[in-house]
């Protein structure tokens, strides 16, 4: 945690992150915003990954291409993590990730409404649970998926409409474009 | 399979009882609903929604290992997820009763009363995960922070079609109605709190579901009016699933999902 750059670290660093989607391979877990760390606990590597969904299939093969990674690099004492907080948000893909996404004909996801903050209370009282007091991640009322920034990755239009909003894995959601007619993938704001 | 969050330390390997119960309700539950939305794999009534729902279903998997595992680590007894799974017979499962029911009435799947039930439980998930995004348990405020976004697009998802089931034709209209005339009393074992909810509430750890009846009733009745659904009137009948007392269901949903895993101990693919 000092600011002494640590060239190993680094190059770990760099050689997770290049690690490819195995479900979207254009791009990298560096892109997702899924690598959170690198760091070294005693004379052990160890690089920390956030998972997408709760019960992404991805997640298992991700872990095992960053260790295959690296032990092809020929760093052998390499713990890899997953954790779950902060939670990963679509917030974390990167200006470079959202235009790989379009080019290979996936709408990036708009901005979250409700960013999550990864707030910590020693204790809620029951009071506050059933007033509602304590801070809402989001409206639980709120049924309409934020389509802000939404437009077509072939034609640009921002016409668009949800055949459906679970498509064919689950961080994605199924549109069609009204002006082109084109269906398209859009990554939905998680 | 997943160590995920963060490990258990030294005070959770002792945890009261009462908040293993209360890890269990909740995993036991998410599993369980997982298992029933799996079986419309490849049987919804449109390809989407066949998508859709197993999608709802790989997210409460997801949900369910995360808390089974969290359950295995505080009983400190050497079982993981898929023990507890798998290895547990249908008198130690703590999940609802509302979650075993059959998609239909038994004989015949019904898209409508899946809908509803996804909507009941959402509309109490998307609270409860939120309040727990503030647990005293750091394992479970992890888990809740991460699993209040899944419940969301459960609930847009449920609702969404509620409407357009209870505000379509005559014929999906009186069918969400008998669906949520037959589900709404089970959702009265979750306003009966015990002393495991009373002391995860006391201490902390999470909320007791009654607490969260007003959120889940405002929920409700917003989405109800839209889709000109009748809110049923209150009833007497308490299920207790919570407590290891289940309905007839429960033994076929647990025979068909351990069937393999007992036959094949640690077996892998």
């Amino acid at each position: 945690m000092s600011g002494v750059t640590d060239p190993l670290l680094d190059q770990v660093r760099a050689l997770a992150g290049a690690v490819p989607d195995p479900e979207i391979p254009v791009v990298t877990l560096s892109d997702l915003g899924i690598l959170r760390s690198v760091t070294r606990e005693h004379e052990q590597i160890v690089v920390t990954l956030t998972p997408t969904y709760t019960g992404c299939p991805a997640t298992e093969v991700i872990r095992g291409d960053v260790q295959l990674a690296l032990t092809q690099a020929g760093l052998r004492d390499v713990q890899v993590r997953l954790t779950l907080s902060p939670p990963w948000t679509t917030d974390w893909i990167s200006s470079e990730g959202r235009t790989k996404l379009r080019d290979y004909g996936i709408a990036p996801p708009g901005r979250t409404v409700h960013a999550p903050q990864a707030q910590r209370v020693a204790f809620v009282s029951r009071e506050q649970w059933r007033s509602g007091a304590i801070p809402k991640q989001a409206d639980a009322t709120e049924r309409r998926a934020p389509a802000e920034e939404l437009a077509c990755p072939r034609c640009g239009a921002s016409q668009v409409e949800c055949v459906s909003e679970y498509g064919s894995t689950p961080c994605k959601a199924l549109y069609r474009c009204l002006r082109c007619r084109e269906p398209f993938d859009y990554f939905k704001p998680y | 399979m997943n160590p995920s969050a963060s490990p258990a330390s030294a005070q959770e390997a002792k945890a009261h009882p009462a908040r293993i119960e209360y890890v269990l309700r909740l995993g036991d539950s998410a599993l369980i609903l997982a298992q029933r939305l799996a079986e419309w794999c490849g049987h919804g009534p449109m390809l989407e929604e066949d998508i859709a729902l197993t999608n709802v279903s790989l997210d409460l998997v997801g949900q369910a290992r995360l808390l089974l595992a969290h359950a295995g680590q505080l009983e400190a007894q050497g079982r993981d997820e898929d023990a507890l799974a798998f290895m547990r017979d249908e008198g130690a499962f703590r999940n609802w009763t509302i979650v075993e029911l059959p998609n239909g009435d038994g004989r015949h799947d019904d898209y409508a009363f899946t809908i509803v039930r996804n909507l009941m439980v959402a509309a109490l998930m998307v609270p409860w995960w939120t309040a727990l995004a503030q647990s005293s348990d750091t394992t479970l405020a992890a888990i809740g922070a991460k699993s209040v976004k899944e419940a969301q697009a459960h609930l847009r998802h449920a609702s969404q079609w509620t409407v357009r089931f209870g505000d379509g034709t005559e014929v999906s209209h009186a069918r969400a109605q008998a669906a949520l005339d037959r589900l709404w009393p089970y959702a009265n074992e979750w306003w009966q709190t015990d002393m495991v909810e009373e002391q995860a509430a006391q201490s902390g750890i999470g909320p007791a579901p009654a607490d969260l009846r007003s959120a889940w009733t405002a929920t409700m009745q917003a989405v109800l009016a839209e889709a000109t659904l009748k809110c049923p009137a209150a009833s007497g009948f308490v299920s207790q699933g919570k407590h290891g007392q289940h309905s007839e269901h429960l033994g076929y949903v647990l025979a068909e999902m351990q069937s393999l895993a007992r036959k094949h101990p640690g077996a892998t693919w």
